[in-house]
């Protein structure tokens, strides 16, 4: 066995350990400590494992590697996925704790006194949870099978194993806990390759100061004009000014981002386990710093990884890398077919252009650029191993909380809140295990055979989490009249119209073929990739609810005094059940 | 009651400035403005750019701890504390 491997080993295994030790010692022994962690979590605590429930293998894996293919247009992530806590702590977290129940689908039966509501929020749950956990579940067979050269199957009943025994074991009190120490393995995993990088490009150590500092190689250059100056010698757009499908695209993808995100229920439901609405809000401020310490990172990541590779194909302009003299890390990626090299020329050398017809790198996966960053630039081993678990962590603790979405929505809301409402509470906490390992069997079957449309699902996920859940949460709380039926007919149409959006350019059911208008920019209302659809399903969902609570009834006098209620934080306890 | 209306007024009211905040360094110095901004420099950063992957996310953190902190100060004030 090499060195590399070795050390992977170690760090994966170890890694695994500590979390089997702690889903030991961190047991439920009721539903509140299944579903809220016994309410008695502290804010730093709930902000590393809100950091950590958030950033999965998409925040770790692809998203530095899309920056460095977008550039400036790789902003409506950094905004997007961070921008949306200002939301959820301003419009949401301190009044759904301040209510106090275990589940996002209960506080929207308790706010609109229908059953109907319930069951269509943990439909809209349960879809966008699914789709999410497909992408955590291939980035841990993946990541096996590239670091640990274990079969992708393989490496994904290991991953679906260690999940298993503490999410099972521990539910929200034991997953809690985990996260914690995820988020600490993940960020180190992130910042130590970026430190070094940056140190050896720039001389800064901090990659955020060095991503805006002239380069050590003497020239004097700022690093990032020299990336604009490389890549448009090349014929690729400019990196600080490439705006990804104009400025209205870009506008409504953050805005659909940062509105999906804030309604994200396994997010949300992180916010019932402290025991205060003080306590909440403090805890999105602590989640949000968590969250951008990697976030922060990822766009020097992202141009210094583009800066290297560029740079070891085409050291100095003209004098391209011979076929023949590629690094390691080149062969290691073509093994696994996500780098791609043809000869066009036939020169032995690597053209590397932005124009189809001669560019030599047929394929570059975006995916690779963070695991591979650390070995591009020769960092030591026990960095790459460092990153093969960071990149585990951050899999398997989104897993885990989404999991627990998912069990919770229907041993709590659909078995305990309207199939059998007499469930004692040790059956129900026994059927909540019971949920979860069938809903960890289907992820792992879906992980094995992802189905056609699973790569085109994850903006499904936000858009109906903004165009649904975002919507029905918020005028619970800012308006006092809001109606059941407004609400209800607010949430179908706006899914109704997200989907019908998305699937009228990518096919139904993502199904190629069945698409009618073609996925064309042309076609796109307003130039509106269907990525970014969600916020104007979000303010379709607005807009009906108030047109229909303009004609019919408003909210009874009861439940207006129950979101007075909610606004205000006296009288806060524990989140419980009834 | 007036008690409380004018306490969940002043949250509107905090929550309405944190907001307009939030939209002009994202939406605003992120993307609207980018052009004209990225005239300027931050040492090797465009200003525009900068904005958009560095200083709105620092800005949305000082945002939500300054919120936090002067909600907790109504709390007290309005006397509506757990």
């Amino acid at each position: 066995m090499d060195e590399l491997k070795l050390y992977t080993y170690i760090a994966v295994f170890g890694t695994f350990a500590v979390y089997f030790g702690i889903a030991w010692w961190a047991r439920a022994g009721s539903t509140s400590d299944f579903y809220v962690a016994g309410g008695g979590i502290t804010p730093i605590q709930n902000g590393m494992a809100i950091g950590a429930d958030w950033m999965s293998a998409a925040s770790f894996i692809s998203m530095a590697g899309l920056i460095a293919f977008l550039g400036y247009g790789g902003s409506v992530f950094l905004m997007g996925w961070t921008g949306g806590y200002v939301l959820l702590a301003m419009l949401l977290a301190p009044y759904l704790r301040k209510h106090g129940k275990f589940t996002v689908p209960e506080f929207i039966f308790d706010r609109y006194y229908s059953k109907t509501a319930r069951v269509v929020a943990v439909v809209c749950l349960i879809i966008a949870s699914l789709t999410y956990i497909i992408g955590q579940m291939k980035g841990v067979g993946v990541a096996f099978s590239r670091f640990l050269e274990v079969d992708y199957d393989l490496g994904l009943y290991i991953g679906m194993g260690v999940v298993w025994v503490y999410a099972v074991l521990g539910g929200m009190k034991g997953i809690t806990y985990t996260q914690i120490a995820q988020y600490c393995v993940l960020i180190f995993a992130y910042t130590i390759p970026a430190v070094f990088i940056s140190l050896q490009l720039t001389g800064n150590p901090i990659p955020q100061l060095g991503l805006g500092s002239t380069l050590a190689d003497g020239s004097g250059m700022y690093l990032l004009d020299k990336l604009d100056l490389v890549v448009t010698d090349l014929g690729f757009k400019e990196y600080t000014t490439d705006n990804m499908g104009g400025t209205l695209n870009m506008f409504a993808y953050t805005l659909s981002l940062m509105i999906g995100t804030a309604g994200l229920p396994h997010v949300i439901m992180r916010f019932f386990t402290v025991p205060s609405v003080k306590a909440a809000r403090a805890s999105a401020g602590y989640a949000l710093v968590f969250i951008s310490l990697l976030y922060t990172v990822a766009p020097a990541v992202g141009a210094m990884a583009r800066f290297n590779l560029m740079n070891t194909i085409e050291p100095t302009a003209g004098q391209n890398l011979e076929y023949s003299a590629r690094p390691q890390w080149f062969k290691d990626w073509e093994k696994t077919g996500l780098l791609k090299f043809e000869d066009k020329n036939g020169d032995g050398k690597i053209q590397y252009v932005a124009d189809k017809k001669t560019n030599e790198m047929v394929k570059v996966d975006r995916d690779i650029m963070v695991l591979a960053n650390p070995a591009i630039a020769n960092l030591p081993n026990w960095v790459i191993a460092l990153v093969a678990a960071g990149g585990l962590a951050a899999a398997l603790s989104t897993a885990a909380g989404l999991l627990l979405a998912i069990s919770s929505a229907i041993s709590h809301d659909i078995m305990k809140g309207i199939v059998m409402p007499d469930l004692s509470e040790k059956n129900e906490l026994k059927a909540g295990r019971i949920v979860m390992t069938l809903a960890i069997l289907l992820s792992g079957y879906l992980g094995l055979n992802p189905p056609g449309f699973a790569a085109g699902t994850v903006a499904l996920a936000f858009g109906l989490a903004a165009s649904s859940i975002f919507p029905a949460l918020m005028m619970g709380i800012f308006s006092k009249k809001m109606s059941g039926k407004a609400a209800v007919a607010g949430m179908c149409s706006g899914i109704g119209i997200t989907m019908l959006y998305v699937f009228q350019h990518k096919g139904i059911m993502f199904i190629p073929g069945t698409s009618f208008l073609g996925d064309m920019k042309p076609n796109w209302f307003f130039g509106i990739s269907p990525n970014a659809f969600g916020a104007v399903g979000a303010l379709v969902n607005f807009a009906v609810a108030f047109v229909v609570l303009k004609f019919g009834n408003e909210a009874p006098a009861h439940i207006q005094a129950l979101v007075e209620n909610m606004r205000t934080p006296k009288g806060a306890g524990a989140a419980h059940a009834h | 009651m007036d008690n409380e209306k004018t306490y969940w007024g002043e949250n509107l009211r905090l929550i309405f400035i944190c907001l307009t905040i939030w939209f002009v360094v994202s939406y605003g110095f992120g993307l609207l403005l980018v052009e004209p901004l990225n005239a300027i420099r931050l040492g090797g950063y465009k200003l525009g750019f900068w904005f958009a992957q560095q200083g709105s996310i620092y800005t949305f953190v000082g945002l939500v701890f300054w919120y936090s902190a002067k909600m907790n100060q109504l709390d007290k004030k309005y006397n509506v504390e757990e």
